[in-house]
């Protein structure tokens, strides 16, 4: 029974994490662009005249696009059109339940994963979830009956079947490094030391995979640079026809990729919830002093470490969403094809090469 | 718990299928495709084989069929055969159904009979099946994957137009 009521809160304390600062990567985006062009930004929310630098405004936001009118075209597949929204935002979301949010925590002689679903081949599940989001968007597009939001959709497939293939290529450099597909024990091999005292995590024992990867992520997110499928200045987008909060569920699944692409990075490249130096039982310095801490100061640290982390990279893909233009057409398709792909494929001679040294 | 989903997903599974045979819109039959494959991916989860469920559900659910709905949403493609060819056609297909439906059965006795002598481990570890296909079963993955590139050329030599001199 306590095993359920454990998976139970476990699952609702992830999606609320998850949701929470989906809903917070809107705010943060909307003041960096306004620092970024010189501008203020959102500060007016308040609730009873107590506005703390806008903070409130995700929920003003939220509570406007609930009662806005959703708006279905007399010509559209009704049944996809309706369904399209969801699925984008279902095979994002359910991706969060197999990332490792710290280690073990121990309450009255138990043992909790922080981490919903320990699924052996947790890795692929993921790439699984994110490929199946494709279907979103190409249904949006389709059912919608529209030639904007046909030619949108179509992008979008195109560009996310092109680079997926680059994302999953990237990452077999990185299996072959920590031999395991399991998210959880991925994070383990990287606590341990390369010469005693360079922590072993993914960005410094696969640096061309990590550039690949976050490129490849970068096109999976949908944005500018790569928002040829959005094209949000001339509204040739997938999502052309939605309107109200089934158009709010598009926009949330872009700010959870964005998300979903960050704690990817983080887990596989920068050591998850790692913090240098940190074992269980407290910090040990390469320079001989130690540090011991109890049980739950390490959880904490491990789990903040996981956020911050995290939230350095929610902010630099926004910072690359509002600093770059876009590309065309034919440099998105070259840059995957003929850039991504073979660099990932030298990328896997490389580290057989260098492995079997 | 795991009877229930093994129901679930058999009935939406067969139902998938059926859907898929009935509708005459290509895109919806794709898309029913699409469910039936993933069903079968939480088939091979529920027997304890998560890797083939998630390649199961990459690869058909993801990468295949997303390119072939791809296509049907691009070339609106005509409804179906005209009705004079459709005769021969009907008794071609119950033809090949009677024979896959024998097939069907034998395989089904020889797979129960096998079943009863061993137990089921856990199954298709990413580690035994990449073991597998680099030892025992070297030469038919590395023919598989001569097929493979031959068709791809071949598509890339049809597609490309011959320039114009």
């Amino acid at each position: 029974m306590s095993e359920t009521i454990i998976i139970l809160i476990k699952v609702v304390c992830a999606l609320v994490w998850f949701l929470l600062i989906t809903l917070y990567l809107t705010w943060v985006e909307r003041k960096e662009s306004a620092v970024i062009q010189d501008r203020i930004g959102a500060n007016r929310a308040s609730i009873l005249g107590i506005r703390i630098i806008g903070l409130f405004q995700p929920f003003a936001d939220a509570i406007k696009m609930i009662f806005k009118e959703d708006f279905t075209p007399r010509f559209s597949r009704r049944f996809l059109h309706n369904l399209a929204p969801f699925i984008s935002f279902f095979f994002v979301a359910i991706t969060i339940s197999a990332i490792p949010f710290g280690d073990v925590l121990r309450i009255g002689g138990q043992e909790i994963k922080l981490q919903v679903m320990d699924i052996n081949v947790g890795l692929l599940f993921v790439l699984a979830m994110l490929s199946l989001g494709i279907y979103g968007i190409i249904l949006s597009g389709w059912s919608s009956n529209n030639r904007y939001a046909l030619i949108g959709g179509m992008r979008g497939a195109a560009q996310l079947i092109s680079y997926e293939v680059a994302l999953g290529l990237s990452l077999i450099g990185l299996i072959m490094v920590y031999p395991s597909l399991n998210l959880s024990t991925i994070v383990h091999y990287q606590g341990e030391l390369l010469f005693g005292w360079l922590p072993k995590w993914g960005v410094f024992l696969q640096p061309l995979g990590l550039l690949i990867f976050f490129f490849a992520a970068l096109a999976e997110t949908k944005r500018i640079p790569f928002d040829l499928p959005e094209g949000e200045n001339e509204i040739v987008g997938f999502f052309t026809e939605y309107s109200g909060l089934k158009w709010g569920l598009f926009m949330m699944t872009d700010f959870m990729e964005v998300l979903i692409v960050s704690t990817l990075l983080t887990t596989l490249f920068f050591g998850g919830w790692q913090v240098p130096w940190l074992a269980a039982d407290g910090f040990h310095f390469p320079w001989g002093s130690e540090w011991l801490l109890p049980h739950g100061i390490v959880v904490i640290f491990q789990v903040a470490a996981f956020n911050i982390k995290v939230f350095f990279f929610c902010w630099l893909q926004i910072l690359i969403r509002w600093t770059y233009p876009r590309f065309r057409y034919d440099q998105v398709m070259d840059l995957g094809w003929k850039l991504l792909i073979p660099l990932s494929l030298a990328n896997i001679v490389a580290t057989a090469i260098l492995l079997s040294i | 718990m795991a009877h229930f989903l093994f129901f679930l997903l058999a009935i939406v599974c067969i139902a998938s299928v059926l859907g898929m045979i009935i509708s005459k819109n290509q895109a919806y039959n794709a898309l029913f495709l699409v469910l039936a494959f993933a069903c079968m991916g939480g088939f091979f989860a529920l027997l304890d084989a998560p890797f083939i469920a998630v390649v199961q559900i990459i690869i058909y659910a993801g990468a295949i069929m997303i390119l072939f709905i791809f296509v049907i949403m691009m070339i609106n493609l005509r409804e179906g055969l005209p009705p004079e060819r459709k005769k021969w056609t009907l008794y071609f297909a119950l033809g090949i159904a009677v024979v896959l439906f024998v097939e069907l059965i034998l395989t089904m006795k020889s797979a129960f009979s096998s079943l009863k002598s061993g137990g089921i481990e856990k199954i298709g570890s990413p580690t035994d099946i990449g073991r597998l296909l680099f030892t025992e079963y070297l030469y038919p993955f590395e023919i598989t994957s001569i097929l493979i590139i031959a068709a791809l050329v071949g598509a890339i030599v049809l597609v490309k137009k011959r320039d114009k001199e």
